[in-house]
Order: C-alpha cells, then structure tokens, then sequence
C-alpha cells in the first residue's frame, strides 16, 4: 500500500484552529473519524482518493485540533462543522462517518439535511438500540476498546499496521485526548442523542447508504437497522463476519460498497 | 498541633483473591456483601470515633468513597451527623467531600451546614474531586471533574456566605433560588482543609484559597517537594506558610508488643493496599487527568499521584497467579516500613519514627490512621495505646517544633519577609538525616 498523501491543513472555524488532512482529486468527500480519532491511511482512502478529494476535519479536541470549551454535546460539534463546510463553500458535500462521526453526520443531517449530497453512515452511534447496548468504551482501557473493535485484532494486517504493536507514548497521549472529548460530548446518555430517532425524520429525501458489520460487538446491528427504518429511502449493506470496522475489516467489499453508491 | 485519628470504615469479610484477582477493591461485586456484618461494622466504626473524643484526640477524620469494600462511608455526612450528636469535643473533619460526583451541591451545603449547627461548630468540611472510580460509580463525567469541582466549591461558598435570595447560572451549574434556611454556625464559614495525593495543581489551589493541605501518606521526599510548590505559591499570594498550612496522614500500627503490633501492620496492605495496583480504566477514566498528568503517564504507566514505587511490580498486573500476586504484595511490607509508609511498633518505640516524620514536614495537622482487617478488640487496643501514650507524646514534640494548627494561627496570616521570599516549612536537612 502507498504511503499516505494527505496533507495537512488549518482552516478557521470562528475561535478556532480546525486541522484538516486534504488529498486526492475531485469532487470533496468529508470523512468524520470515530471516537478514538483518524485513525490513519487505510486502503479505502487510497482507492477513494482516486477519485475524490478528501476532507478529514480532526475533531476539536482529540489533540492536534485544540479543545472548544463551548462545544458539549454533539449537536454542538455538527453546529461547528457546518459552520466549517458553509465557509469553505463545500455544501452540498458528500459525508461518511464512522462511529461517533457517523452520529455526527447523522445530527447535522437532522438538523440540516441540504447541506449533504449523500450521506454514508458507519456503524454509526448516535441511537439507543433497540436491542443490545452500544459497548462502553469508558470502563476499559483505549487498548482494550480499540482491540473490541474488530472480531480478530491479531490476525488482520490492515489492524495491525494501524494498532499493532506496543503501544508508544504518542498513541497512549492521542486516545487519552480522544477518550476525554468524546466523554466531553457523548457521557451520558451514552453515545446517543434520546430524539434521534425522531429527528431522523427530517433526513428523509438524503440519498443514505448504512454500512454495518453483521457481528458489531460495539453498536449493535439492531441500530443500523433502525437507521434505516427512520430514513426513509436509505439503504442498509451489511457484512459477514465482520464487527465494528468493516473499512479495516472487509476493506474490497467496503470499497465496493462506498464507490457505487457515490458514483 | 491539631491530632485526629483516621479509618477507612472497610467491609472486613471479603475473601482476599477476590480482590487480588482483579487487582481492584472497585468493582468487586456487591454479591459479597452481608448487610448484618456491615451493619455491626459500621456501629463499631462509629464507636470508636466516640471513643477517640474521650480519648483526647482533637479531631476524627473520614471520607468516602463509593461502590468499593474499602470503604463503607458512601455517604460520609450520614456519619458524620452521627458523630456531630454522639462526640463531645472532638472537629469532625471531612477529607473530603467528592464534590465534583455530586449533582446538587446546594444540598450539600445545606447538609453540611445542618451538621455545623448540631455539631455545635465542630465542623471542619474538605473537598476533593473524588477518585477516578468515584466519577463511575455516581456517573459523573470526568472531562468536567476540574469544572464541576471549581463551580461546586464556589456555589458551597456562596450559598453559606452570601445573602439570598439569589440565582445561579453557571457552566454547570443552575438554581433559581438559592436562599438555604440552614446555615454553618461557624462565621463566616467552616474552616476548609482539603486532602490530597499530591497533585501539584491542588496544591497550588489550595495555598490560593489559604486551605491548608492534607497529604495523605504519601512518601516523605515528594511530599516536602508539595511543601515547597505550596509554600512559593502562598507568597505569590503574599503570604508566608506555616505548619498550619499542612497536615500529613500516617498509617500507624501500636499494640503491646512488637510483633502484635507487626501483624496489625501487615493487614494494611490486605488486597494490595489501597489504590496500589492503579487499574487504569478506572483510576484514569476519560478527561479525569490534566494533560500534564496524562503526559507523565504516557512514559510512566503507574498513578501519577503517588511518586515512588507503587507496591506492586507492574509485571504482576497482567498475570493470573494469585499466590504469586499476594507473595509480591507481602514481601513489600518492610521496604513500606523503612520508608515510614507504614509504622509499627509499641507505644514507645514508634516515637522516634514519628519524631522523624515531624520533623521533616513539620505538620500543623497530624493525623494517625489505622487500616486492614483486625479484631475489634486488636483495634480499640491499638486506639487506646494512641490516645493514652502516642498522643500526648507527639502533642509534646509538636510543642516542640513549634508546630501551630489552624486553630493557633490562622492559615495565610503570616506576613511575607520584605524581601518576598517566602521561608521553607518543611525540612529536607532531617530527611537527609534519616
């Protein structure tokens, strides 16, 4: 795999210094990264890249973006970003979200669905599932819950070139930062916004595409699937053997999944 | 010099491997516990707090923490009501009321202003942002520990001292009537006295507010360093420190003979001694540490507020073997008494020990604690023998060193020397001598 080509950049969004990595060609695809920040260059942004400019905003707070004491609570962070996407003229922007960042696209969708083109939603947080429980991250160490993430953390090469290893200061420092604004905005209720659901009625007519592992040991599939029941007319892809990182852990099918519904 | 006497109120009937297995008293289910024992317990807790007022002590200290065996004291107020009642003399001192885990803190002072007022003013009231376990246990989210700490102390401070009606918009914090009908006999306010683990911006912290310190037993060499930050911060504020701006907690084990002595001692590190094996998901949870904390962390995976070695080698937080673990934890029990984190002894030979400790960091406030599971009757001999011969021993050396309390001397009343240099309380030179 090619060595990453994204750059980084400093745009300002009111108070603040928001760092985003740009790279590839085309027409911009916002990325907003999960909970334990980006996580690095995987074999779905170098295929994406391709074809799309990408633009991955690294979150107030989780380290290189300094922390906005204003922002609380989701909503708060998908009020920034839309701020950041109205002033950098990027609306409508296509979005996928991962994780945390999935609930935050799904948020501003809510709040504002003109302000995407399409939206791809991935294992997203942001609801109560209506069976299971979203796995807590805040009663295990960040080793702990990155390694829940995926069903095998030690035979996954893509896993490993990302987490594998012993864990250096650096790594230690950066899910520190990422465990304490995530905290910051998503306490209690753990993860999830108690209207989404009703909210999600306002995304109706935003082309949707949900991707979800079938095994998700982090987010239960039922929530994917309530995703896809409240936005009307989205569609739900779902993968075998797969948990919570289906772009770490079934990276062509994810591709394949992520290029036909945005071409 | 102000002498109180301390105890976790611990649930003694728990099977050792139970914690060691997890290497956390946290989190140990509450399956275990027997309601009919805690029960007796918690009565002979209470007892002898009763009987250390008659003994002579100047001052019973608690605290509390949640969903542990270690301590029972989840609501340390409902005790120290008790107490404010059933003692005569003795300052009921609270170190401290985790306050940031508290979701009303008008409630809390109205609560703790009821106690000042049975108590008859004996109350001395503490704050502390609660352990990282703490935040779990009362689902308090810990990215905002520091925010919920500063606001709830100076909501407290408003609502004993400020005339209501009035309203309250903070970050956190909201009331549309603050106006409690209950207010602290003590005027303008209780004294406040804050305990700690030595994190240098508590520290700072208190010596801006003038609330002496409370170090609890942590090693003698960091500890002086705090002194010092403490001190340098006092005349930024300008004022001198004095003892009456520290107080210092000391695990202590007295019985007639040595080795009786000895073996209340080794039950001090029962499970691995409180916080000793640091289990970072729930000694750090998110946000809980400043980032220089979290920094120092980084490259050094132990508690960041207890300098030293913790008690147990790091190699054993992974492994399974529990005899293994319990041998690793035991055969530290003399290095922790070399270095005075434990002493034991008879009444008398624990003197020069304790004469050390005093000397170095010359406390206004000095309090004994007695921990780990012990007959009753092990523990009211041990209680006596402090109150009777240690006490009145410690109280002459304070004599001594000239060591005044908050009682003598009122913290941040010293005047600076002209120069602005503030003088050092503590002694590194009787360290040294050690």
């Amino acid at each position: 795999m090619a060595e990453s080509i994204l750059k980084e950049e400093t745009f300002r969004v009111g108070e603040t210094e928001l760092r985003v990595l740009k790279g590839g060609q085309g027409k911009p695809l916002l990325v907003l990264h999960g909970e334990m920040g980006f996580p690095g260059w995987l074999q779905w942004e170098e295929a994406m890249a391709k074809k799309r400019t990408l633009w991955i905003p690294l979150h107030p707070g989780f380290g290189k973006t300094p922390m906005a004491s204003w922002i609380m609570n989701v909503r708060d962070l998908g009020a920034f970003y839309s701020r950041f996407i109205r002033e950098q003229k990027l609306t409508p922007v296509d979005v996928i979200g991962f994780s945390l960042g999935g609930w935050l696209a799904a948020e501003m969708a809510a709040a504002n669905s003109g302000q995407f083109g399409k939206m791809i939603l991935v294992g997203a947080t942001g609801l109560r599932p209506p069976t299971g429980e979203i796995m807590d991250m805040f009663t295990v160490t960040a080793r702990g819950y990155v390694n829940a993430n995926v069903l095998d953390s030690q035979h996954n090469p893509e896993f490993a070139k990302l987490f594998g290893g012993e864990q250096t200061p650096e790594q230690y420092e950066a899910w520190e930062e990422a465990r304490a604004e995530t905290a910051r905005i998503a306490w209690a209720p753990y993860m999830y916004t108690q209207s989404m659901s009703e909210l999600l009625a306002n995304v109706a007519g935003l082309p949707t595409l949900i991707l979800w592992g079938k095994q998700d040991p982090v987010v239960p599939l039922s929530a994917g699937e309530m995703y896809h029941q409240k936005i009307v007319g989205s569609k739900l892809v779902t993968f075998d053997n797969c948990g919570h990182m289906p772009a770490v852990e079934k990276p062509a099918e994810f591709i394949k999944a992520v290029e036909s519904f945005l071409d | 010099m102000h002498i109180m006497w301390f105890t976790e109120r611990a649930y003694h009937y728990l099977p050792e491997e139970e914690v060691l297995k997890r290497r956390s008293f946290f989190g140990v289910p509450n399956t275990f516990f027997d309601a009919e024992k805690g029960a007796k317990l918690l009565n002979q807790y209470l007892d002898e707090k009763i009987y250390s007022d008659e003994l002579g002590f100047d001052g019973v200290m608690l605290n509390e923490h949640h969903g542990t065996p270690f301590c029972m004291g989840a609501v340390m107020d409902v005790e120290a009501a008790v107490l404010a009642r059933a003692t005569k003399r003795v300052k009921i001192v609270l170190l401290g009321n985790p306050i940031p885990t508290v979701a009303n803190p008008l409630r809390l002072a109205e609560e703790l202003a009821m106690i000042d007022m049975i108590s008859g003013g004996r109350l001395v009231p503490g704050w502390v942002r609660g352990a990282g376990s703490e935040q779990l246990a009362n689902n308090a989210n810990p990215a905002y520990n520091r925010e919920y700490f500063d606001e709830a102390h100076d909501l407290i401070m408003a609502a004993w001292t400020k005339p209501g009606p009035f309203r309250w918009e903070g970050k956190h914090f909201h009331y549309r009537f603050v106006n409690p009908w209950v207010l602290p006999l003590q005027k303008p306010h209780p004294p406040i006295w804050i305990p700690g683990l030595i994190s240098p911006e508590t520290v700072k912290w208190c010596a801006a507010h003038k609330y002496p310190y409370v170090a609890l037993a942590t090693m003698l060499k960091p500890t002086l360093e705090m002194w010092d930050l403490y001190t340098n911060e006092a005349a930024a504020h300008g004022y001198q420190a004095g003892p009456e701006n520290f107080g210092y907690l000391q695990p202590i084990f007295v019985h007639e003979t040595e080795e009786k002595a000895d073996e209340l001692g080794r039950n001090f590190l029962f499970g691995g001694g409180f916080a000793n094996f640091a289990r970072p998901e729930w000694m750090f949870p998110p946000g809980y540490n400043s980032k220089e904390a979290t920094r120092r962390l980084a490259s050094l995976y132990a508690n960041p507020n207890l300098p030293g070695k913790t008690l147990v080698p790091r190699h054993l937080h992974s492994m399974n073997d529990i005899a293994a673990i319990k041998k690793a934890v035991y055969d530290n029990y003399d290095t922790a008494k070399e270095s005075l984190q434990i002493i034991t002894g008879t009444p008398k030979s624990v003197m020069p020990k304790l004469r050390h400790v005093l000397e170095v960091l010359r406390p206004g406030i000095f309090s004994f604690w007695l921990d780990g599971p012990a007959p009753r009757a092990d523990r009211m001999t041990c209680l006596r023998l402090l109150g009777t011969e240690v006490l009145p021993a410690v109280r002459e050396i304070g004599k001594e060193l000239g060591l005044a309390d908050p009682f003598q001397v009122a913290p941040g009343s010293r005047p600076l020397a002209a120069s602005g240099r503030p003088e050092r309380v503590g002694s590194p030179r009787a360290l040294g001598a050690n």
